[in-house]
């Protein structure tokens, strides 16, 4: 089984992003749960999502404490949530920041991948929305759902122009970070 | 001779099948309730169960079902609402949570008491103050004796499972009794997992229409829930009591036929995991069952002997089947996400009382944990299973809050 965590700030689509990554996993031949960390949501304040994939059907219920990815979706998040908690040492965080990692001062074993995703849906979606264009550098590092099952899970959510310009954030992250 | 329903245990229930879709607990839910062709819904939106019914009220106003949905001012008016629309003869629907349940309670009984087959969706969240908008079961455990089965869910395909379910069960003629479908709230209300979404036809064919034998109609005058004075009001409990009983083998039944049809079981009023030479046994209800399952695996994988029984049906409690299944256990750890402020727990103590009068003599003891929505871990189970063990050499606490933080007393 592998599990996700993802940070963000209320309205970036964090449990939006987790419920998609649920989608594509499941499209994949495997079985997936998504569930966000159930706070009271307010624009702005830190919020978590969690995922998981597994080639079982999935009971535990748990919140995720030592994730195999972790995905921060607003670089200032790492000033008051301690992100890389329980990350494993062999896992991955994948960072939305135009800093270099080095300046990040993650005080983690794992691997450090950063993506200027606001710079990416800016210029893509016009709008600093970056939890798909997240999904795409997520794919890409991790390859543990598809391409194609990501960008199924994202056409059938997003329709139209909208899904069309996802799609290319999407792949643009995946690009950059493959 | 009794006809006991003891179908194959489908032990994996969620088997991957290609019809099945990656949805939120609430929408699965939704979907089942328009798949059980329910004539009025009434809705009150609480967190966390609010989505239910805006998916309910997406689906009437797509016109998947025909259903009449009223929004109304309250919680206590939503069921008062199903009181009317139920004695009249329709199919009838509501949801709620927490202090909406509590603003029901009068009502509740007003609904067993008149024999109203009513099925409601209950998210389970903890009650105020202080206030928290999390999962518990203090809600559905506060409101045990109100007259209604209580079945609770361990995921979302059972959630969705349970609804038509719910329906056979309450209004057969012998049981004329509400059932709650108990379904913790986030953990199961927000989680979007895979399901196998049931199919309106085939839920058809599992559930009649609703036939009632007594309904209010001007042209055949009937009264409902009318003045009992002293000399024939225990007889009104005794027979709801009565029904209670006899729902037993109903809801086993419903399980079957529901498996004959859909090829799911979830157990009938409990289900039992690696029980067969368990030493230690948990049980508990909910969706925490999912996490012990896993806990088990593991401690199973380090040699040692634990097994769970899950209850589904806590209202009729099933004190037979309990006494069968915990039989050859050395030692029972309860685990409940409630507390009887000045008394332990319900499930606790029903257990205990179910087998004082029996040659049972086996150590129980009982847990609270996941109050509010504090998070149960597998490692808090192996916790609990050491608690228990320790337990075999004589009880220390009857009754303890396994993640109780003392450093902030």
């Amino acid at each position: 089984m592998k599990e996700i965590r993802l940070h963000g700030r209320g309205g970036q689509g964090s449990v939006t992003a987790a419920e998609l990554i649920a989608v594509a996993a499941f499209e994949d031949q495997k079985f997936s749960q998504a569930f966000p960390a159930f706070g009271v949501e307010r624009r702005g304040a830190p919020v978590m999502a969690f995922a998981r994939i597994a080639k079982e059907p999935i009971r535990i219920r748990s919140q995720i404490y030592e994730p195999d990815y972790v995905i921060v979706q607003d670089v200032t998040l790492l000033d008051v949530v301690d992100v890389a908690s329980g990350l494993k040492p062999e896992g991955k965080i994948i960072i939305n920041t135009d800093r270099p990692k080095e300046k990040l001062k993650l005080k983690t074993q794992a691997e450090i991948i950063t993506i200027d995703a606001t710079k990416i849906a800016m210029e893509i979606l016009g709008r600093p929305i970056v939890n798909t264009t997240m999904l795409g550098a997520f794919c890409g590092a991790s390859r543990e759902v598809g391409l194609e099952s990501l960008n199924k899970a994202i056409s059938e959510r997003f329709k139209g122009d909208l899904g069309r310009k996802n799609l290319e954030a999407i792949k643009t992250a995946y690009e950059r970070v493959s | 001779m009794s006809q006991k329903m003891s179908p194959p245990i489908q032990k994996d229930p969620q088997k991957r099948a290609a019809s099945m879709r990656v949805v939120e607990g609430s929408y699965a839910v939704a979907h089942a309730v328009m798949c059980s062709m329910p004539d009025v819904i009434s809705a009150y939106p609480i967190t966390p169960q609010t989505h239910i019914v805006e998916h309910l009220s997406q689906m009437v106003a797509d016109g998947a079902t025909d259903a009449e949905f009223l929004t109304v001012d309250s919680e206590f008016s939503a069921l008062s609402v199903l009181v009317g629309s139920s004695a009249m003869g329709g199919r009838s629907y509501s949801s709620t949570t927490s202090q909406g349940l509590a603003l029901m309670y009068e009502v509740l009984y007003n609904v067993s008491g008149m024999r109203l087959p009513v099925v409601m969706t209950v998210a389970n969240r903890a009650m105020g103050a202080p206030l928290n908008i999390w999962n518990d079961h203090q809600d559905s455990i506060g409101a045990r004796d109100v007259g209604w089965i209580q079945l609770y869910v361990e995921n979302v395909q059972e959630a969705m499972d349970a609804t038509p379910q719910a329906y056979k069960i309450a209004e057969d003629l012998d049981i004329r009794t509400p059932v709650m479908v108990c379904m913790d709230g986030f953990i199961l209300t927000h989680v979007y997992e895979p399901v196998e979404l049931l199919d309106k036809e085939r839920v058809r064919s599992f559930l009649p229409p609703y036939r009632p034998e007594h309904i209010l109609d001007p042209a055949n005058p009937y009264t409902f829930g009318a003045f009992a004075d002293p000399s024939t009001y225990t007889e009104f409990r005794y027979q709801q009591c009565e029904a209670m009983v006899k729902s037993m083998a109903k809801i086993e039944k419903a399980a079957s036929e529901f498996q004959e049809i859909f090829g799911r079981y979830y157990g009938g009023l409990i289900d039992t995991y690696r029980t067969d030479d368990a030493e230690v046994i948990i049980i508990a209800m909910g969706s925490v069952v999912g996490t012990i399952k896993d806990a088990i695996d593991q401690m199973r994988a380090a040699g040692k002997r634990v097994g769970l029984v899950k209850i589904r049906s806590y209202r009729p409690f099933p004190v037979k089947a309990l006494k069968d299944a915990l039989k050859n256990a050395q030692v029972i750890a309860v685990l409940e996400k409630d507390v009887s402020v000045g008394y332990e727990a319900g499930l606790t103590t029903d257990l205990k009382a179910a087998f004082y009068n029996s040659n049972l003599r086996m150590p129980i003891v009982g847990f609270s944990a996941g109050l509010g929505g504090r998070d149960i871990t597998i490692h808090d189970i192996e916790r609990l299973v050491q608690k228990a063990e320790a337990a075999r050499a004589g009880i220390e606490s009857e009754f303890e809050f396994l993640t109780l933080r003392k450093e902030i007393l």
